[in-house]
């Protein structure tokens, strides 16, 4: 550190390489499940092979002898130790909140439930043993279809009944515009349920020594984790640390607190030894949490010249067999974000929360904004031929103009900036829009074989979860805050710890370029530390696009500290007053004299040795911070895409896509471009491709990843992406952009599917939109035979065109479904 | 018990294992390398992807005394004297990684790629790496990395 020190270039905006590449390339890695403690015990869990039974016998006793293993228990071996595993949103006060044993006890509600299991010295030997386990089970019938168990007379999953929820929010007059409007479209959509497959399956590692606990996991949430094993388990939350190490992708699924996580921890108390459990993928598939499930009915009521009047939404959401952390919060989240970007009088937003004998839902990438986008853009383009008009005409006919912003939202968001004219024009000029809609017409014209499809997305989302006063307002057990540490060492170099907990996002990359930044150190001088409880004790985790706008916000609000700390002992080191420096990026110089200064490593030094700090300074420039959002982020964007859909085989290809996001500010465009890239991947897979299928008896049969089609780089297209920026009002000026690809690209591929296939009269595919379902809508369209029995099948799972609406969803116009 | 000797990265390792073990369970617990993962249990993700005798197996549908005598390349003998190999450089500069689980075997799966082809097309790319999947990155950047080594002659 000298006073000749050159400031560094400009960090934010840079694109720097990351920093965690290096032990990623190299397979130097730290997944839970490389770790390996002295004598570490191997959990198996046996699963119900049923959806839905009452357990009447459990008899681990002869898995006990089996060679190597050390124990074996059943859900009564934890009776009085394990709790129920936590549902942290009760979104309405008279919510069924279920008990929800981590090991069953007594009943079981879906198949992979874990029912008993076997700690044995190696994973092999606690596989072999849980073949000794004998179950006695009296099976019930499993209620499978949300649409009949919301009915009377339907079979329980619980005793309080199949409905665990009704949440309402409406505003204005829905009943006088819906009748008074001059057009009125209403469509129902099914959003099929899939499986988030983290490419690292989850993985724990529990050990107890002397009272004091530690639990790895495979998780996003290390902080809530250990809050919420403190409550379960009653292990005191001061002799619980929890680590998540390298964590191989989450998109919500890690957002979590398992059965798995408890019971390792509750064996590892039993045994005084330290245990391990990884899941396989066939198991994870089963038992990791899913996503979406939904059947959305939507109304939207419009003039003849477009200006939509009122949306009136009646959601049923698949909760699964029980409600986990954020459950019935995920379609809830909707009730914010049905409305989108468009401008209305009334709306109307209705969800209950149904429960079933299969996996619990929760938050999957996106939660609750990717299924709310889906419908107003897919209804958005329904309006647009019932209007006869140019579906992007429409959305801006009714979207808020770049200069109305702030705009309070019928919803009662406020969102703060966006430019949806500028994302636009930006995205059709990328595209080709209107060479693309000349071909699309004369491959018309022309009776093409192969037809061409545009779809449209103008998206926005809510995200950088939350202000904490909103959470509480929606009865959400936390806060929104993140908290983030700086500590300066003595030789100049720098500890930032954050509670943020990055599975894959480089937030040990983007953070040291804040507080490059910010303090004017070195990028490389700066070490982020995270996902530990010990070294970061205070955190609310990653998800929700919220890192970076509440983590790095408080980031740079700590950094602000250290500046404001060094302040008094720069003076005292140059001898000047306060009023007299100046602060620029690393150095506090004499104001006219900027030869003479300080820098920021220098004053970290004087702390060190503290030899003749100012009286009353204490010797520390170290700071804490913990930022409070006061609004959410909304990050938007125009996505479009092109599809070939050959009209003779049913396969759907992705022509050209185009996304133009608007996340404001940026502080690593190639982390950015990285997230989008990502995101648009998980769009357009459960566009075309994921879901996640259980058949009559309540089995899953997607269990392997050959049935359930995480897609290949052969599948998917190369992406042209684009980016406007109008900032956020935070200091940073920065968006969310985890979530924002997944939420627009679904509906931009639908609406390009369903758009090259209007001239057959086709107005809706259920997704996935596979060859065979595309095949089947344009055979039918064209007058083909009576539906086979394969096709009977297969609509009796997701076809909107039987009769069983749901009760309270009836009168529902089924024109646009597929057959 | 069943006897092997496997050569890894260049060590050789005599061991007795049963004859059920999985080659990636050999690889993870017995031999130490734990640079290379599982990422399922049906050989479809491709995350635990090796080099066999110079050619790319997955390691879970491989036994470990199906590789006696063999000569396996794991991601962590792919960097040679404090040098990356050029796919782990140009993953690096391509940011053709998220959460890095699956790039072991990508960039495994890449260098039998370019080994077979070392000039592909972008679609050569996406059809030549179709049996690893990755949930982060929606593979742009993967295939731009596969085509920077190409292009920086990897195998030249």
């Amino acid at each position: 550190m000298t006073a000749t020190e050159e400031a560094p270039v400009a960090e934010l905006g840079r694109a720097r390489l990351r920093k965690e590449d290096e032990r990623l390339i190299t397979g130097q890695t730290n997944w839970t499940d490389n770790i390996k403690l002295p004598g570490m015990l191997h959990v198996a869990f046996l699963r119900s092979p049923f959806a839905h039974a009452r357990i009447r016998s459990v008899d681990v006793s002869a898995a006990r002898d089996e060679p190597g293993v050390i124990a074996a228990y059943s859900g009564a071996d934890f009776a009085g130790e394990q709790g129920s595993l936590p549902c942290a949103w009760p979104v309405t006060p008279d919510i069924v909140i279920p008990d929800h044993p981590p090991m069953a006890t007594e009943e079981v509600r879906y198949v992979g439930e874990a029912v008993a299991c076997v700690v044995a010295r190696d994973r092999y030997a606690a596989a072999d043993a849980l073949n000794a386990i004998e179950i006695d089970y009296d099976p019930l019938p499993p209620v499978l279809d949300i649409r009949e168990a919301i009915k009377d007379g339907s079979p329980k999953v619980h005793e309080a009944g199949n409905q665990s929820f009704d949440f309402l929010f409406q505003q204005g007059d829905l009943d006088s515009t819906f009748r008074d409007a001059p057009v009125v479209v209403e469509r129902t959509f099914r959003q099929q349920r899939l499986i988030p497959a983290a490419m690292e399956p989850r993985a724990v590692v529990a050990s107890g020594v002397g009272g004091e606990f530690t639990l790895w996991s495979a998780t996003q949430i290390p902080h809530i984790l250990r809050l919420m094993l403190a409550m379960v388990t009653g292990i005191g939350e001061q002799n619980l640390r929890v680590i998540a190490p390298d964590v191989g992708g989450g998109f919500g699924s890690k957002l979590q607190v398992t059965a798995e996580e408890v019971l390792a921890l509750l064996i590892t108390r039993k045994l005084g030894r330290p245990v391990k459990w990884t899941e396989s993928r066939s198991e994870g598939n089963m038992t990791v949490h899913h996503g979406r499930d939904q059947w959305q009915r939507i109304k939207i009521a419009a003039d003849r010249d477009g200006r939509i009047r009122a949306l009136d939404v009646d959601l049923l959401a698949d909760m699964g067999a029980y409600l986990m952390l954020v459950t019935p919060g995920v379609p809830v989240l909707g009730a914010f974000m049905f409305n989108s970007i468009y401008k209305m009088d009334g709306y109307s937003f209705r969800c209950r929360g149904v429960f079933t004998t299969k996996m619990p839902t929760d938050a999957y990438r996106g939660a609750g904004r990717p299924e709310a986008t889906f419908a107003i853009e897919r209804i958005m383009d329904e309006l647009a031929v019932e209007l006869g008009m140019e579906p992007l005409e429409l959305r801006e006919r009714n979207w808020i103009k770049h200069e109305e912003f702030p705009f309070t939202t019928i919803s009662g968001l406020t969102y703060d900036s966006g430019n949806y004219e500028a994302a636009t024009a930006k995205a059709k000029e990328l595209f080709g829009y209107d060479e693309l809609r000349a071909e699309q017409q004369r491959r018309r014209d022309s009776a093409d074989p192969v037809q061409l499809g545009i779809g449209i997305s103008t998206f926005t989302e809510m995200c950088g979860l939350a202000p904490s006063r909103v959470l509480g307002s929606l009865a959400y057990g936390a806060g929104g805050w993140e908290s983030a540490s700086i500590r300066m060492l003595p030789t100049g170099k720098v500890e930032v710890v954050t509670g943020s907990s990055a599975h894959g996002q480089g937030h040990e990359t983007a953070w040291s370029q804040i507080v490059a930044d910010k303090l004017g150190v070195p990028f490389e001088d700066i070490r982020v530390l995270h996902g530990d409880t010990q070294s970061s004790p205070r955190g609310m985790d990653t998800y929700g696009s919220r890192s970076l706008t509440v983590g790095g916000m408080a980031l740079v609000s700590a950094c602000g500290k250290v500046i404001d700390k060094a302040k008094p002992i720069a003076a005292g080191l140059l001898e000047v007053s306060a009023d007299d420096l100046e602060w620029t990026p690393g150095r506090f110089t004499v104001k006219g004299d900027p030869d003479k200064g300080v820098s920021i490593g220098e004053i970290a030094l004087a702390t060190f040795a503290a030899h003749a700090l100012p009286d009353g300074v204490e010797p520390s420039i170290d700071a804490d911070a913990t930022y409070d959002p006061e609004n959410f982020s909304f990050p938007h964007g125009t996505h479009l895409c092109a599809t070939e859909i050959d009209t003779e085989t049913g396969f759907v290809k992705i022509r050209k896509y185009v996304a133009v996001d608007d996340i404001g500010k940026v502080v690593n465009p190639l982390i950015v471009e990285g997230q989008v890239h990502g995101g648009l991947a998980q769009g357009i897979a459960q566009a075309l491709y994921e879901e996640a299928v259980y058949d009559d008896d309540g089995n899953l049969v997607t269990t392997t990843l050959a049935d359930y089609l995480v897609p290949a780089a052969s599948d998917l297209p190369s992406y042209v992406t684009g980016r406007t920026e109008s900032p956020a009002d935070n200091s940073l000026g920065v968006k969310g952009v985890g979530e924002a690809g997944t939420i627009a690209s679904t509906p931009a591929v639908v609406n390009a599917i369903v758009d090259a296939l209007r001239p057959f009269g086709i107005h809706d595919i259920t997704m996935p939109c596979t060859p065979e379902r595309v095949w089947r809508a344009i055979h039918s369209a064209r007058g083909g035979e009576q539906a086979s029995a394969a096709e009977q099948h297969e609509a009796r799972q997701n076809d909107q065109t039987q009769g069983n609406s749901p009760a309270g969803i009836g009168d529902i116009d089924q024109s646009g479904s597929t057959s | 018990m069943a006897e092997v000797t496997v050569t890894v990265d260049g060590v050789k390792y005599a061991d007795s294992v049963e004859p059920r073990m999985l080659l990636v369970h050999y690889l993870r617990e017995v031999v130490g390398k734990t640079g290379t993962p599982i990422g399922c249990d049906t050989s479809n993700c491709g995350a635990c992807t090796v080099l066999m005798d110079g050619e790319s197996v997955k390691s879970c549908s491989v036994l470990a005394v199906q590789a006696d005598g063999a000569q396996v390349t794991t991601i962590e003998g792919m960097a040679e004297g404090g040098q990356l190999h050029p796919l782990q450089q140009a993953f690096h500069e391509s940011h053709a990684l998220q959460c890095g689980y699956c790039t072991p075997g990508m960039i495994m799966a890449a260098a039998d790629l370019l080994r077979e082809n070392p000039h592909p097309s972008d679609e050569e790319i996406r059809e030549g790496l179709e049996g690893n999947l990755c949930r982060c990155t929606g593979y742009e950047n993967i295939v731009r990395a596969v085509r920077r080594a190409a292009e920086a002659g990897v195998n030249q």
